[in-house]
């Protein structure tokens, strides 16, 4: 079963979700997964965006009323 | 019984909250009601914002150090004494010469490092500024170039996240002064798909990169340096040459977080408004020791040690909670060596910097002074 932690961003302007994300995944091993939850229509574009270029999974992007929900697996 | 309040790390965010209290804890300090005492790593405060002019000679080494006991409130005892474990269930702090420090109240600012080591060749490769001896070879690197490629890169995560812009655009000043900007290409990297975290300050950095023929790599996220060849290669499979490479470095929060099992990356979760540590009602965590998704910058470590003093006031003295931080955070942002802008934002309110002007530059050259009436907690 893989970790999954999970990193409430929203609101946060600087460094922003995905740079939230980016920091977060040197933290776990790979299979585990970050939830990151961002007020940012602009996350469910760019997180998986650099998923696909960098070689990560997505694991699902989610509509939750006024925030997204984008979940990553580490797979690198 | 008196109350003793611990605080962990000497740098900005400690020694504002220690100085703050004692402004406002006068008379239990004399009584003997309640006591002080900080734990830090060096008997040296350092103005870390100063590193930046370092590389283009713009600020004197003597100008970024005071004695901490100097900057520190007299009735503040102060141990040049590492803390080696934290035990937020028994309340008591080792240090790394044994000492152990009881608390009724703990104040972690323990901040961040450095961790060149986290990517390979990178220390060997690279020049940086966050630190007095990188920014010392880099001063001594700049002196000796005669044009060709920089790169400018930027890890996450990183404190400071206006330096690399600053760094950029002064670097672009310095050379056209030195008379070889027609010689150089500058590229900067970033790790996410625009210029800056912040989106008003991508909008406004991106054309002014474009005007100056600022190169950007963005979704440039390094794997390794290979200092023999002067290349750099990004997780995205990307790879630049460089005659001259300024990094960012990736940072961690530090080792004694860690090691007591308080936080991944040496980051403590915490709680946003509140500024205590997940799960304790006695443990306050400020600077950037937090995992709250905000900059790491001096600037919210000052807005928020402010909250601490009050709650921790407030507490000891009328045993209530005073209020929450908002999220604030005000940066002076150099755009060259002649002008500057600024950026403040919170949890509700997004930035927009303005445009740049001279006389925010010299606010910003002002503060650099300001700065140790700040840390004093007189501004």
């Amino acid at each position: 079963m893989a970790n999954r932690t999970t990193i409430d961003a929203r609101g946060a302007f600087c460094p922003g979700p995905l740079m939230e994300l980016i920091a977060a995944l040197k933290l776990v091993e790979i299979g585990d997964e970050i939830e990151v939850l961002s007020s940012d229509m602009g996350t469910a574009l760019d997180v998986p965006e650099w998923v696909a270029k960098v070689g990560h999974a997505m694991v699902g992007v989610e509509e939750k009323g006024d925030y997204w929900s984008v979940v990553v697996r580490k797979a690198k | 019984m008196s109350k003793k309040i611990l605080i962990v790390g000497g740098g900005l965010a400690g020694t504002i909250i220690a100085n703050g209290l004692c402004r406002q804890l006068g008379k239990e300090l004399r009584s003997g009601a309640i006591s002080i005492c900080m734990l830090g790593t060096s008997d040296q405060h350092m103005y870390q914002p100063g590193l930046l002019y370092i590389p283009f000679g713009r600020i004197r080494v003597t100008e970024l150090y005071r004695d901490q006991r100097k900057v520190l409130d007299r009735r503040v005892p102060y141990f040049v004494d590492p803390a080696a474990h934290i035990d937020v269930e028994k309340k008591l702090v080792s240090t790394q010469s044994g000492r152990v420090f009881e608390y009724d109240y703990l104040v972690i600012a323990t901040g961040s490092r450095l961790m060149l080591q986290n990517i390979p060749g990178l220390a060997e490769g690279a020049h940086w500024f966050y630190d007095l001896e990188g920014a010392r070879k880099m001063r001594d690197a700049l002196l000796d170039f005669e044009g060709g490629k920089i790169v400018v890169n930027v890890n996450a995560p990183h404190k400071c996240p206006v330096a690399p812009l600053e760094i950029t655009f002064m670097l672009r000043d310095f050379l056209t002064e030195r008379g070889l900007m027609d010689k150089t290409e500058i590229t900067y990297t970033y790790p996410i798909g625009r210029v800056h975290a912040l989106e008003g300050v991508a909008n406004w950095a991106k054309p002014a990169m474009d005007e100056y023929g600022i190169k950007y790599e963005t979704f440039f996220n390094t794997k390794e340096v290979d200092p023999g060849a002067k290349t750099i290669t990004s997780e995205e499979d990307v790879t630049l040459a460089y005659d001259m490479l300024v990094t960012i470095p990736p940072h961690n929060g530090a080792e004694v977080i860690t090691d007591s099992n308080l936080g991944a990356g040496g980051w403590v979760p915490t709680d946003k408004q509140k500024l205590l540590r997940e799960g304790s009602d006695d443990v306050f965590v400020c600077g950037d020791t937090t995992n709250i998704p905000i900059s790491k910058a001096g600037s919210t470590a000052h807005f928020e040690a402010d909250t601490v003093i009050d709650n921790l006031v407030s507490l000891l003295t009328e045993g209530r909670w005073a209020r929450h931080y908002d999220g604030k955070v005000y940066c002076f942002i150099e755009t060259g060596m002649k002008e500057g802008t600024y950026v403040w934002f919170n949890y509700k309110t997004p930035p927009n910097p303005g445009p740049p002007s001279q006389m925010l530059h010299w606010f910003k050259l002002a503060y650099n002074r300001l700065y140790w009436l700040s840390v004093r907690g007189l501004l």
